[in-house]
């Protein structure tokens, strides 16, 4: 495998790392769904597949996001805030109709996001000082707009989270498309080529004539989009606003996805495909451990190892 | 580290730090000061009751437990790292100490040092050793020691509580001459400690070579992975702590406290004025800052109209002013 890949005549050790950063979350994969095709009953049923497809697509919506701003060297820690922003703006206009709540909510994400750009590319601060704000305000703005629970009843609503088309459900598209989107922008358009030069090397970007605060801005305001879109589906999903609780430390799951998916964070690389296969990682380890009986604690040990192992392999060495 | 700080400062950069203007550095560094005097001061003459004695003191109080993780913190982010496991770290100090309480006071402070410590150390090697990003790699372990606490805690359905009638207890809530709480006492000489070692001590030199600029620090001869491995493991040992005392102020471990803690940590670290991009800060200003994200929070409680949630909104807003009026002022400062 790795002779046809790199075109070498010896396979050594760095080969194997390099070999095992790049694919090994598809070989994690793999192996989970092994397991469980050999010890979990009822694994290979449609209605499990469909299951946890709608549990991880708001994850994977967020991360792809996240996949973006972590490839110009960024970080954003404010979605989960920014989709309990969204859920607000549902509950708060729903009553001009579900289309007009919908638009509303995921502009002001999107604005959120541009918010969190303009600080990074203009001002010039840090990544995560600037998402550490708008983590810590956007959650008290969106308590503040609607301070606790809200049930949402809206057939409209109800179908887009619970309904199917060709017994998929609305969900599982809709990511499935925001997947094919953000592949395209990242392989085919100008603006993903950008992005990955602005985070490999921002001073030579600069340099060349890249506009790189646009750039930073439009990846920014993009990962606030992504996330009001994953609001808004988990608020139609339960059928309630829920500021509260909603997105809480998914900025972890999502960046764990695209760690784990081999997008270094030191950017300048792009995985969309493995931060798919990250996010569906993690969540079938976290499904595979609790079909098992065993105690959230599990996961959450779990889950580190294979972020350390996912780190390990990823770490400077293996930048090119 | 992140391509955001060597990203070159978008204008001028470095004519103005060529004139070197002190009144700048002297902003920079006691800004947060001139801010939380003028908020106190702003306070007390708005507000009934809030410069009585029982009010500053319950603010000094509350905020003794964040100060003892800000000041672990601090020694991270100087080095040029950061530390996002002292949140479930506290809480797992917490629900350790309140578990040991039971075999003791010797053992309500020494388990939870030790396994807090250990989860620092952990950081320390996997960040020094095997050179992974502080960032991801505390991530993780805020995971590890989340999952750790659940599993001490028989999945978080098992609250300890401490044991009564412990010294330790009666010191935790007691005041010297009545007025000013042991606790935030504690807080004031750790941070003299803390200030000592990092402005007079070799450890505290070798701390700031490292965050300024790591080759230089080692070709100088600076033990870099040693001084990482010793920060981490001492921002572990002061979110164990925190935790420790935080169980015997509250009587119980609680399992939800925690989330968010490294980020009201982190916060304060900055608005204190110390530079995430390493090399430069200072533990008093650490201090500081955590008082005014406790003033704040004692102000918005006591206007009666505004919710909670209010003060996260200032919080963010604050954060975000503090670090773009810094980044005017020390323009030029910052290396490379």
């Amino acid at each position: 495998m790795n002779l046809t890949l790199r075109g070498r005549p010896r396979v050594d050790r760095e080969h194997v790392l390099l070999w095992m950063r790049d694919y090994g979350v598809y070989v994690g994969v793999a192996l989970v769904v092994l397991f469980n095709v050999a010890f979990t009953p009822h694994f290979l049923t449609f209605e499990n597949f469909r299951t946890q497809a709608v549990q991880v697509a708001p994850v994977l919506i967020v991360a792809l996001g996240m996949a973006l701003v972590i490839a110009t060297g960024g970080i954003d820690l404010s979605v989960g805030s920014v989709m309990a922003l969204s859920a607000a703006m549902i509950s708060l206009y729903l009553g001009y109709g579900p289309l007009v709540a919908v638009l509303v909510a995921v502009g002001v994400g999107a604005l959120a996001g541009a918010a969190n750009g303009v600080l990074v590319a203009f001002a010039g601060v840090q990544a995560i000082i600037v998402t550490l704000a708008m983590m810590i305000g956007g959650r008290g703005l969106a308590l503040v707009l609607l301070p606790q629970l809200d049930g949402v009843r809206n057939p409209d609503l109800r179908e887009l989270g619970s309904g199917s088309f060709l017994a998929v459900p609305y969900v599982v598209w809709i990511a499935a498309l925001l997947v094919a989107v953000v592949a395209f922008l990242v392989r085919r358009s100008v603006f993903g080529r950008r992005l990955v030069a602005v985070g490999g090397n921002r001073r030579a970007a600069e340099l060349s004539g890249l506009p790189v605060r646009r750039v930073l801005l439009g990846v920014y305001a993009l990962s606030g989009a992504l996330a009001a879109v994953a609001g808004v589906l988990v608020t139609a999903r339960l059928q309630a606003a829920d500021p509260n609780s909603v997105g809480v430390l998914i900025e972890l799951s999502a960046i764990t996805a695209v760690v784990v998916g081999g997008t270094p964070l030191t950017g300048g690389r792009v995985r969309i495909a493995g931060t798919v296969a990250g996010a569906v990682l993690m969540q079938l380890l976290v499904a595979t451990l609790i079909k098992h009986d065993l105690p959230p604690s599990w996961t959450q040990m779990a889950q580190t190892a294979v972020i350390i192992g996912a780190v390990y392999l990823a770490r400077d060495r293996g930048r090119t | 580290m992140r391509t955001t700080v060597d990203g070159a400062g978008p204008r001028v950069g470095g004519r103005e730090s060529a004139r070197g203007v002190p009144w700048r550095e002297l902003a920079a560094r006691h800004g947060a000061l001139v801010v939380l005097l003028l908020v106190v001061a702003v306070a007390g003459a708005v507000l009934d009751g809030f410069l009585a004695p029982g009010n500053l003191n319950r603010i000094a109080v509350s905020a003794s437990f964040l100060a003892v993780i800000a000041l672990g913190m601090t020694f991270v982010i100087i080095t040029g790292g950061i530390d996002l496991s002292v949140g479930t770290v506290f809480a797992l100090g917490g629900v350790l100490a309140a578990w040991a309480s039971r075999y003791g006071e010797l053992a309500l402070m020494a388990v939870p040092l030790a396994v807090c410590g250990l989860i620092g150390l952990l950081n320390g090697v996997l960040i020094a050793r095997a050179r992974l990003a502080p960032f991801i790699t505390t991530l993780a372990t805020m995971l590890g020691a989340w999952g750790l606490m659940l599993s001490v805690s028989d999945e978080g359905n098992t609250t300890y509580l401490v044991a009564d009638g412990l010294a330790l207890s009666a010191l935790v809530h007691g005041k010297l001459f009545g007025v000013l709480g042991y606790p935030f006492l504690l807080v004031v000489a750790v941070f003299v400690m803390g200030g000592l070692v990092l402005r007079r001590t070799t450890v505290g030199q070798h701390v700031y070579a490292v965050g300024g600029n790591e080759r230089t620090a080692a070709l100088m001869g600076v033990p870099v992975a040693r001084t990482r491995i010793a920060v981490y493991t001492f921002s572990g040992l002061c979110a164990g702590t925190a935790g420790a005392l935080n169980a015997v102020w509250l009587g119980s471990g609680v399992t939800i406290f925690g989330i968010g803690t490294e980020l009201q940590a982190i916060s304060a670290v900055v608005i204190g004025g110390t530079l995430l991009t390493g090399g430069y800060g200072f533990v008093g200003s650490t201090l500081v800052g955590v008082l005014l994200l406790g003033v704040i929070q004692n102000v918005i409680n006591a206007v009666g109209s505004l919710t909670s949630a209010f003060q996260e909104v200032v919080s963010g807003l604050f954060l975000i002013t503090v670090v773009l009026v810094q980044r005017r002022l020390s323009r030029g400062r910052d290396p490379g």
